[in-house]
């Protein structure tokens, strides 16, 4: 690699900012490892909506700008939908309405642009945001809904022998981080083991050459949405049982789009440790450099979550544009 | 029959090149510039002028400095309204710190400082294009929502966070009626377009354009990538925060830092998509459609006698946003300037079909 | 025709630009392995082999759009491995493209006044203005481009998108455009490719112009034997990123290796 001293800078710098708090002594040893885990249980949440973000990359070269906001939509479905039949019940309801969006998009937006080039379809999925924005409220309402998955909201204390006075961690959060996982494993047995999954990689590859062996690319690109909606489902889940939804052009839906550009577009892998990345790269820095900032600029408040993770993006676009496990691409006259 | 070139030759290459070299164009042109700067100041009534002309105007200005970086230089922006947050704070702290400058003076120094963190926050196009730079850019939204929140130098350490401005004054003239306030701004608008057609049609423009269709071949004739990126940036960011002091100032008079957020970038962009990227009328089209809608939206049901509630309005507009941009975007990308220039076409052939 | 080359003969100068074991890869692709050639000074230079032999990397590499892992390029006299397209530009190379690479948004006009653009150099102030000195520049260097427009004679198309003009109408704006930037040394990458044969003795014809009257020297890729063989002065030979042979065309015709890279002789 010709320049790679940037990225080991970069990288180098990350790693001492994230040892800093603790060699410094400025925070106990319990109350970093919290932040620390707060910061990889929002990355688990990033990593979920970025992944779907890479798989419709992935097979179809669309930049879905909307998929925050069908993460948005799914779970206020299944929030709206839960009030009036059991839960499991509207999560197939939700699943299937997933799934008939995801046909009309491929029928009335993706098909006719099929041709254009990457940031037609970047501003047509933008436009599908405002639609979807807009439609969704009418239909689910405007109000923060909660999801009850019936899990004790308490936080549990471990490891108090190890670290003094223990860590307050989430059960909710434990199992989110397993279902995530349990997630990205079935979608990469999906991909390497169905022969769907094969079709999808082949699309990924060539659109050309797969249509020329008999792949339908059409039900391809269905099926593909369709699937990047099932991610946007569980994701939704999991943010409104633990936040609570509302619809908004939420920062933390475009937050996904930092952690593919430090993934890769491409890559699954790399959106989950992307997501991570950022999810922890921002919460220390809010919790520890914030105040810093604070103090030597006289600012009124933190907020460097809000910015944090773009500008991390924005330095890893000049270095390694490809991002982490992304591929690169060459351009030819 | 009136819409022909018939005997409109043209000896020189001057004449050749000018603006509007068909007759029949340079007539309306001046009569619509006659009627917009004499008749209307008169005719109209404060409504017009403050929730349609005024906001039209302005935005008008920033989606023209939109449509020069994005339409002819094909550099995407999706957090363009980071620089005009910056023309307003710029022109607030001068005004608060050197009231003595004359405001054109602040305005041309406000979007000489926005020009700065265009060239600053355009450095990433020389590196990345396309949906990267969309998210680099969106990195100059946030940034600077976070900057000019938290930063109380540049507030004037206000409590709230929030700035007001008095009303402008220059050389003896208050701008302070709302009729006032749109001849200003029309004046300055005029001024702005005739400087960007100039720009589009010079070698900068020329160089622009070639960046965006093909950079590869555009730097192996000669022209100079970074140049040419970076001058888009500038000047753009230029208009930008003319229009962002001007937004501050004119229109809303006080606000507070989320007042230039992402929603306003989003709004430029949906402008000059549907009004027309590459093409200054495309700009006025798009500023003045995303002005009248929301107002056509209250007015018309319930002129029909089936008024639609605020919040269900606001959902409505959202949708038919949404819908528009998908549809301009199959059936006519170069928006609702393409269909004003095939009606031109109709025109000189009228009566005649074909 | 031969005996116009015979005439030119006598106006070749000294070597120009000359390339010394260039090689170049993508990858595990190796497009080009240790070539080495000259051209001389308004020669009329071929370059030319079987498909994917390297040829358009080969002018790639002279434009500075792809750098070379090992070899150099002599130019005037200036050495360099990764110059950069637009200071090779300005130096005096032009190109025309396989696949045209025009500027779809823009008119004939437009596209060959861009050609121009590193001729111009007022400033963005003035440009902005467009007053005295940027107004004098417009318009003169229009007087330069309506020159070129007349002599590839597509006058009527002037105000044309090119993107709506028939291919071979297309070719001749790439050239115009090419020409607009007053070359020393024009790179054509096959100029006559899908044309009819009446296109084909218009291109010819207008090249040979060129090469007559600026005296601009030409590198030439073409597929076409008969083109090649009638109007070039020298031939370069390229099979699989390697030079094959090298020589007037006659002595290129009879090289046994020549010959057996075209029919396809296993190698």
């Amino acid at each position: 690699m010709k320049k790679n001293w940037p990225v080991v800078a970069l990288g180098a710098a990350l790693l001492v900012g994230l040892a800093l708090p603790l060699a410094t002594g400025a925070s106990a040893p319990g109350f970093y490892v919290e932040v620390l885990l707060g910061g990889l249980m929002t990355g688990v949440l990033y990593s979920l909506v970025a992944l779907g973000f890479a798989l419709i990359f992935k097979a179809s070269g669309v930049f879905n700008f909307a998929q925050g906001t069908m993460v948005l939509f799914a779970a206020l479905a299944v929030a709206r939908l839960a009030e009036r039949m059991p839960l499991w019940a509207a999560i197939l309801v939700a699943m299937a309405i997933m799934v008939a969006l995801a046909w009309l998009i491929e029928r009335l937006v993706l098909r006719p642009l099929v041709n254009q080039e990457g940031v037609t379809l970047l501003m047509a999925t933008l436009g599908v945001t405002y639609f979807l924005d807009g439609f969704g409220q009418i239909v689910w309402g405007s109000d923060i809904y909660k999801i009850d998955l019936g899990i004790a909201k308490e936080p549990v204390m471990v490891l108090d022998k190890v670290f003094q006075g223990g860590i307050l961690v989430n059960k909710e959060d434990f199992v989110s981080a397993i279902v995530a996982a349990v997630l990205v494993a079935g979608l990469v047995l999906f991909f390497q083991k169905t022969a769907t999954g094969r079709a999808l990689r082949a699309v990924a590859d060539d659109h050309q050459a797969a249509q020329s062996i008999g792949i339908p690319l059409n039900r391809i690109w269905v099926i593909v949405w369709s699937v990047a909606g099932f991610v946007a489902l569980v994701a939704g889940v999991i943010w409104g049982s633990q936040l609570g939804v509302q619809f908004s052009l939420s920062q933390v839906a475009l937050k996904a789009l930092p952690v593919v550009i430090l993934g890769g577009f491409t890559s699954i892998a790399g959106a989950i440790v992307g997501g991570l990345i950022i999810g922890v790269g921002e919460k220390m820095a809010e919790v520890f450099l914030g105040p810093v900032l604070v103090k030597a600029f006289d600012l009124a408040g933190g907020g460097i979550e809000n910015w944090f993770a773009y500008v991390l993006a924005l330095l890893f676009l000049l270095v390694r544009p490809e991002g982490l496990f992304g591929e690169k691409y060459i351009d030819r006259v | 029959m009136f819409y022909r070139e018939n005997g409109q030759f043209k000896s020189s290459y001057a004449s050749d090149q000018q603006m509007l070299p068909i007759l029949q164009d340079r007539v309306f042109m001046l009569g619509l510039l006659a009627f917009a700067f004499i008749a209307v100041p008169f005719l109209a009534s404060d409504y017009l002028f403050l929730s349609i002309l005024i906001p039209f105007l302005i935005l008008t200005l920033a989606a023209i400095g939109l449509n020069l970086l994005v339409g002819y230089c094909g550099q995407i922006s999706i957090g363009h309204a980071a620089f005009m947050a910056v023309g307003a704070y710029a022109a607030y702290n001068l005004v608060l710190r050197l009231p003595q400058l004359n405001f054109l003076v602040v305005l041309v120094l406000a979007g000489l400082i926005a020009a700065a963190a265009g060239i600053l926050f355009g450095i990433p196009s020389l590196r990345i294009k396309g949906l990267y730079l969309a998210v680099a850019t969106l990195a100059a939204q946030f940034f600077m929502d976070w900057l000019f929140a938290r930063v109380k130098w540049f507030t004037g350490y206000s409590s709230s966070g929030s700035v007001s401005t008095a009303t402008i004054e220059m050389l003896g003239w208050k701008i302070d009626t709302p009729a006032r306030k749109y001849v200003f701004l029309l004046g300055v608008l005029v001024v702005f377009t005739l400087v960007a057609k100039n720009l589009v049609r010079s070698h900068i423009g020329r160089a622009w354009m070639a960046m965006r269709d093909m950079d590869v071949a555009a730097e192996i004739i000669g022209i100079r990538p970074v140049y040419a990126k970076l001058t888009a940036f500038a000047v753009s960011a230029f208009y930008v925060g003319v229009a962002g002091a001007l937004w501050g100032f004119v229109y809303l008079g006080a606000w507070e830092p989320l007042a230039f957020n992402l929603s306003l970038s989003l709004n430029l962009l949906f402008m000059i998509i549907i009004g027309g990227m590459g093409s200054l009328l495309g700009s006025y089209f798009g500023a003045a459609f995303i002005v009248v809608l929301p107002i056509f939206l209250d007015q018309v049901p319930a002129m029909l006698g089936v008024p639609i509630p605020t919040a269900l309005n606001s959902h409505l507009q959202s949708m038919i946003f949404g819908a528009l941009i998908v549809f301009f975007l199959i059936v006519e990308p170069q928006g609702l300037a393409r269909l004003w220039a095939i009606g031109k076409e109709k025109l000189r052939l009228w009566p005649f079909p074909h | 025709m031969t005996g116009e080359v015979n005439e030119r003969a006598g106006r070749i100068g000294e070597v120009v630009l000359a390339l010394e074991g260039v090689s170049l890869a993508f990858g595990g692709v190796q497009a080009l392995r240790d070539v080495s050639f000259d051209v001389r000074e308004h020669e009329v230079r071929a370059i030319i082999g079987p498909n994917g032999a390297g040829k358009s990397s080969m002018l790639n590499v002279i434009n500075g759009v792809y750098h070379p892992q090992q070899g150099t390029i002599r130019y005037l006299g200036r050495e360099y491995r990764d110059m950069d397209p637009h200071e090779v530009a300005v130096s005096g190379l032009a190109r025309t493209f396989q696949n045209l690479a025009l500027f779809k948004g823009m008119t004939v006009l437009d596209n060959i006044m861009a050609g121009r653009n590193l001729k111009m150099h007022s400033s963005i102030l003035l440009q902005a203005l467009r007053v005295g000195p940027a107004l004098r520049e417009e318009i003169a260097h229009r007087e330069v481009v309506e020159g070129i427009i007349d002599f590839l004679e597509i006058q009527a198309y002037r105000k044309s998108q090119v993107g709506r003009l028939p291919y071979g109408l297309q070719k001749r704006v790439d050239l115009a455009r090419a020409l607009a930037m007053e070359p020393r040394i024009l790179l054509l990458d096959e100029p006559m490719a899908g044309m009819n044969l009446e296109e084909k003795q218009d291109m010819c014809r207008f090249i040979l112009d060129v090469n007559d009257h600026f005296g601009t020297t030409i590198v030439l890729i073409e597929h076409d034997m008969s083109v090649v063989m009638d109007i070039s002065d020298r031939v370069v030979v390229l099979d699989y990123g390697r030079k094959i042979g090298d020589g007037t065309p006659d002595e290129v015709r009879a090289n046994p290796a020549v010959i057996d890279a075209y029919l396809g002789v296993s190698h």
